[in-house]
């Protein structure tokens, strides 16, 4: 035998340990889960997640189904990423629109409700109809206090609710899936990751992501502090002004709601910088969807939204 | 808050090979947990303006003349409304050189429950006393959790030194105190800081009213702290989790399997048994997405191919052929209970150790552990509720175990209420036979 291994030779940085704890719930859930669908936003959590699924099952394919609601305002950037990622993975896309939803009485437009809130319904509609029993979804805890509490296998109920006051206890690495008919299990593999871990792995692995996330030039106007991209969607009201910025975006959803930044960040280690020196969450600075009170993620969380 | 308007720069962090340190919180009610870990949130340039200012305008709106830092931590709507912590939360900040992830537990209702869950991954425990009040049954208890999880390292932090005049005589005396007690317990490395979290002195920056205190601050010795030789790298383990066959035209006969180190160190080349079965190979390689590495180690996940065909799935062990656990059915472990409904003995519940699933039965109950005490009592008929005790478990299927004291990951289980599907018991096995 030779010389016993010294403990200084066998040292995972941070960030390789998070990787092996995410493929370690990835290989965990396709185990134990009867029909598991990953939640796809196209956004850089969802694909640092499909990243990790494509590496945790390799050689073999993602061994389940993506599902991406869509809103019908999404960011054309994002969903030519989204194709080209599921063109290379060979893996099974399904699109749950809140637009049809809305056509088919599943969820209603009163003209005052976003439809990012719309989303909830949907996605629940699109669970439902599919019978998953478990769904992948990119949250952070680092993202919003709400999230702080989540577990990594949270526990829905029939209706699709989060009950924070009745979660499991989640010990060690060793994750409960036991779910009833009907329920489902939201699986966060991204749970201990934060908005810098996801930047640092992107750069390392050299991830595709929507250009969008890249410093470039668009024709924006400013609404509550947040720069708005011009869009038939998203018509501007009076005293607001179209005007061309160099910007790009922390996070991506419904173009009617997210704001993009003022930034010169064209290259992964640039937005590194910027994300590291920023004082603002990626929530904070751009998304209006939080803004509604104190408790707004929790709501939508109870509801059932990712 | 003197500096909560103070010019904030957050620290560029720009390392991607930064180290990882995972620390429990612990302590009662009002000893200052929430302050604390929002001076270290604070100090470390880790809170951001707009979470500041949610705070700030919180903080207004409940009439209080202070920023209330624990408004930051208290991420439930229902613990705001009544100012306590109901669940644990897991908080992230970084240094140059560390990424951290706080488990806060809360201080008070279902404590036990709540420490376990936070300390099963902890790294470190953090226990924090009032210098006025002393240790307390809570920081005596908080302690003996931590040991009985093994929790390698553990500071006590020694807070509210502003309201005892920065006194030595004080620290000191509970420092005494405590190492007394500590005797009883299996602590291995012990830090005690004194500290003022609301004032921020030994948090961050050194205090100048504590000349005599020659220690490390609490965030420089969370910072260097030694974690990485807690793992067991002589004993080699890997629960088999999932097969992994392609079966496409170019991987058309491969078949691995994938699994996270959970001891000793893999080399392709290894002579190997697989468990239950006995049937021995050879490590033929151990592939991590599209490489081949020359050898995997805790906490690794990775793929294992064996040069023979035998029989291996989800549930099996790959472990060395002359250092393999024995195949045990009657278990002998401490066991946390986390429900309402009372253990009682010849009860039938779901158990989960590593990737095994199987059925167990409480054959007997032991003793009941008093954690205040230390007192067993044998008389005991059941577990309630956030209660520990010793039983003996007959599982359905063979556990590949080893003591918890030689390795978390093989040494622990859950235990499944069949008809809730919820999580009530969390256990560590002292031997399996």
């Amino acid at each position: 035998m030779s010389a016993p291994p010294t403990h200084a030779d066998y040292q995972l940085s941070q960030l390789e340990q998070l990787e092996a704890e995410s493929i370690h719930i990835f290989r965990e859930v396709a185990a134990e889960f009867e029909k598991p669908v990953l939640m796809f936003s196209g956004g850089k959590d969802s694909i640092v997640m499909l990243r990790l699924a494509e590496k945790a099952f390799y050689p073999a394919k993602v061994p389940f189904p993506l599902l991406q609601v869509d809103t019908g305002y999404d960011f054309p950037e994002v969903l030519d990423c989204r194709d080209r990622w599921v063109d290379r993975l060979g893996t099974r896309m399904i699109v749950a629109s809140v637009e049809e939803a809305i056509k088919n009485g599943i969820v209603h437009e009163d003209g005052k409700t976003t439809r990012n809130r719309l989303q909830i319904g949907t996605l629940l509609n699109a669970i439902e109809e599919n019978a998953f029993t478990a769904a992948f979804g990119g949250g952070r805890r680092d993202e919003e206090k709400a999230r702080a509490k989540e577990r990594v296998y949270s526990h829905r109920d029939e209706f699709g609710q989060w009950d924070p006051k009745m979660q499991r206890p989640e010990l060690w690495s060793l994750y409960n899936g036991r779910i009833h008919e009907g329920e489902h299990m939201r699986v966060f593999p991204l749970s201990n990751w934060t908005e810098l871990d996801i930047w640092h792995y992107i750069g390392r692995e050299g991830i595709d992501i929507p250009s969008i996330y890249y410093s470039h030039q668009r024709r924006v106007f400013n609404r509550g502090g947040m720069w708005m991209t011009e869009s038939e969607f998203n018509p501007c009201r009076e005293g607001e002004e179209v005007v061309e910025k160099t910007v790009r975006f922390r996070t991506v959803g419904d173009l009617t709601l997210t704001g993009a930044v003022e930034s010169d960040a064209d290259t992964i280690a640039k937005i590194i910088d910027e994300v590291a020196a920023s004082r603002i969450t990626e929530r904070g600075a751009t998304r209006g969807d939080d803004k509604f009170s104190e408790a707004a993620m929790e709501d939508r969380k109870k509801e059932g939204y990712f | 808050m003197a500096d909560t308007t103070a010019e904030n720069t957050q620290t560029t962090i720009v390392s991607d090979d930064m180290d990882l340190l995972r620390f429990a919180t612990a302590g009662s009610v009002d000893d200052g947990k929430s302050t604390l870990i929002g001076r270290l949130l604070l100090d470390s340039k880790s809170i951001f303006e707009d979470q500041l200012e949610a705070v700030e305008t919180s903080s207004q709106a409940k009439g209080y003349d202070y920023t209330d830092l624990a408004l930051l931590t208290d991420g439930l709507r229902s613990e705001r409304e009544q100012g306590i912590t109901i669940d644990v939360a897991y908080r992230y900040f970084a240094t140059p050189n560390r990424k951290f992830i706080i488990a806060d537990t809360p201080g008070h209702i279902q404590y036990t429950r709540n420490m376990v869950t936070g300390a099963s991954t902890a790294d470190l425990g953090l226990v924090l006393v009032d210098a006025r009040q002393g240790l307390t049954e809570q920081s005596r208890r908080h302690a003996v959790l931590l040991s009985l999880l093994r929790v390698p390292h553990l500071v006590l932090a020694i807070n509210k030194m502003d309201l005892v005049d920065y006194s030595q005589e004080t620290y000191e005396k509970i420092h005494q105190e405590f190492k007394q007690f500590a005797t009883k317990l299996n602590i291995p490395d012990l830090e005690v800081i004194p500290i003022s979290a609301l004032k921020g002195d030994n948090v961050v920056d050194r205090s100048e009213h504590m000349s005599w205190y020659s220690g490390p601050t609490l965030l420089h010795h969370l910072e260097h702290v030694h974690v990485a030789s807690d793992r067991d790298l002589m004993d080699t383990r890997f629960p088999v989790q999932y097969v992994v066959r392609p079966k496409s035209d170019e991987f058309h006969d491969y078949r691995g399997y994938a699994g996270q180190v959970a001891g000793g160190v893999l080399k392709p080349g290894d002579e190997v048994v697989v468990l239950p079965s006995g049937m021995t190979s050879t490590i033929e390689s151990i592939d991590l997405f599209d490489q081949q590495l020359d050898e995997a180690f805790p906490p690794m996940s990775v793929t294992v191919r064996l040069a023979d065909d035998v029989d291996v799935s989800r549930g099996d062990m790959i472990a060395r052929v002359k250092n393999a656990p024995t195949p045990a059915q009657d278990i002998d472990a401490m066991i946390c209970w986390m429900t309402n409904k009372p253990l009682q003995p010849r009860q039938k519940l779901a158990i989960k150790h590593t990737t095994r699933t199987g059925r167990a039965m409480v054959k007997d109950l032991q003793y009941r552990l008093d954690v205040n005490t230390l007192h067993r009592d044998q008389d005991t008929q059941e577990l309630g509720l956030n209660e520990i005790g010793r039983v003996t478990l007959r599982t359905t299927v063979p556990l590949l175990c080893d003591p918890y004291s030689k390795n978390r990951t093989t040494g622990s289980f859950i235990l499944i209420d069949e008809q809730t599907g919820v999580t009530v018991g969390a256990g560590m096995i002292n031997s399996g036979s």
